[in-house]
């Protein structure tokens, strides 16, 4: 089958590749834009760890054709932060200890990310709501959640000292 | 876990969709948001050489409130009902059921057309558009036809919709009065072991309509009648709650799967269609 011209904005940046329409997202991303960031976990939307942000909505890019992605603006947990210029919420997950081996991680933080968007100040309950369609299986979601809502604190307060 | 190759095709109109699904016939399926077909895909259990994705469809979008009805395009999605806040309003069951449905990513995906038109005995929107009497649109290459959800399902994943029609849109009259989703699951992001939807209306101490219906309690959703009938006219009594769980327990045809055996498929039921009753009596 014919390769398709797949156009995206990842990252804040234009991209361009060639991909069968049935190639996954998360393939696209991480074996032919070497974007590394989304894990691949259970690669049948239940785990959360290929999590992106796509057009302002929290998707599990392993079930998403890349054919579908096609135009679409995407932002992965690269687009967040880096290692010299952490985001508030990677800053958090490392304060609090919301990870322990981390593959879960840059899922947890993207769809993090777009829960304190749509809610910047979420309750608990809101917060746990929010993630369930992530999975960690070595916290026991305790310190996730406190890094979370440490992050909202955070921004908010940010937001505050800025106005 | 990479499903067969396929042609893929972006139509932006109900037309250009159909155009495409005739010419292809049954190697032709349609996309909504994927999080049913693609894990079919991936299983190679959905076998099709033609993708037709309806995501640019603008016709199939929005959700439309009229003084009596409410009118949802086919490709709304979960997370889009959830955050309308006149839906939420004039049809607040629809807000409790997709909270309830799959995790927060799959419902930024999920749409109700996709939800109601598979077919899948474990969706929650077929039972609660049989709850609330919904009509639906389809569209095929010989115009438009309405089908209501109480008749639309056949068996599993086999429904009234023709190869080469697509569902449109879902129309519905504003429910009145008390009413509940209630679903008991094994964990966020699974089908319901049992679930029930129930809209209740009460004048003057006495139920003045009633309905029920159940969701993955057999192969196809269940609207329950006969538990209908014991509630319409009733005091709503403790013991016509009684006897409209019984019925509508009765009603069910659960198989044994991986979430236990009938009996107790029966048991989950019955507790979760009298807590559903309860409730929608109480917000009545």
């Amino acid at each position: 089958m014919s390769k398709m011209h797949i156009k995206m904005k990842v990252n804040g940046e234009e991209v361009e590749t060639l991909a069968e329409p049935r190639e996954l997202l998360i393939h696209v991303l991480r074996e032919r834009l070497d974007i590394t960031g989304p894990h691949i976990g259970c690669e049948t939307s239940h785990c959360g760890a290929c999590t992106i942000d796509m057009d302002g909505k929290s998707v599990k890019s392993c079930t998403v054709f890349a054919a579908q992605a096609n135009g679409k603006d995407i932002t992965t947990i690269e687009g967040l932060g880096d290692p010299d210029n952490l985001h508030i919420l990677q800053e958090m997950f490392k304060e609090h200890h919301g990870l322990q081996c981390g593959f879960c991680t840059p899922g947890m933080i993207t769809r993090a990310h777009r829960l304190l968007q749509e809610n910047p100040n979420p309750t608990e309950d809101e917060v746990r709501f929010g993630m369930a369609g992530n999975i960690c299986r070595c916290t026991g979601y305790q310190n996730i959640v406190k890094s979370i809502l440490a992050a909202a604190n955070e921004m908010n307060a940010a937001k505050e000292a800025a106005q | 876990m990479i499903p067969a190759a396929f042609e893929y095709h972006r139509p932006d109109t109900i037309d250009g969709a159909i155009k495409i699904i005739s010419e292809h016939g049954d190697e032709a399926r349609v996309i909504a948001g994927g999080h049913s077909l693609i894990p079919m895909m991936k299983l190679r259990m959905a076998d099709l050489s033609h993708l037709v994705d309806l995501q640019e469809i603008s016709e199939l979008k929005g959700i439309i409130l009229e003084c009596q009805s409410v009118t949802i395009g086919a490709m709304t999605t979960q997370h889009e009902l959830i955050t309308h806040e006149e839906l939420a309003k004039v049809a607040p069951i629809i807000n409790e059921a997709a909270l309830q449905i799959a995790d927060p990513q799959v419902r930024y995906m999920g749409t109700i057309g996709g939800n109601v038109a598979n077919g899948d005995p474990g969706n929650d929107m077929p039972g609660l558009m049989q709850c609330l009497d919904a009509d639906y649109i389809l569209v095929g290459p010989n115009g438009t036809r309405t089908v209501k959800a109480r008749d639309f399902y056949e068996a599993a994943y086999f429904t009234a919709r023709e190869e080469e029609e697509i569902l449109t849109s879902i129309t519905f009259n504003s429910p009145v009065g008390g009413y509940a989703y209630e679903k008991q699951k094994r964990k966020i992001g699974d089908y319901a072991t049992a679930a029930a939807g129930v809209l209740i209306t009460k004048e003057g101490g006495k139920c003045t309509h009633a309905s029920i219906a159940l969701t993955n309690l057999a192969d196809t959703p269940i609207y329950c009648e006969e538990a209908v009938a014991i509630l319409t006219g009733s005091d709503l009594s403790a013991d016509v709650v009684e006897a409209a769980t019984v019925a509508a327990v009765n009603a069910s045809d659960p198989g044994e799967d991986n979430r236990g055996p009938i009996e107790f498929k029966k048991h989950a039921a019955k507790i979760v269609i009298r807590r559903a009753i309860e409730r929608a009596i109480e917000r009545a």
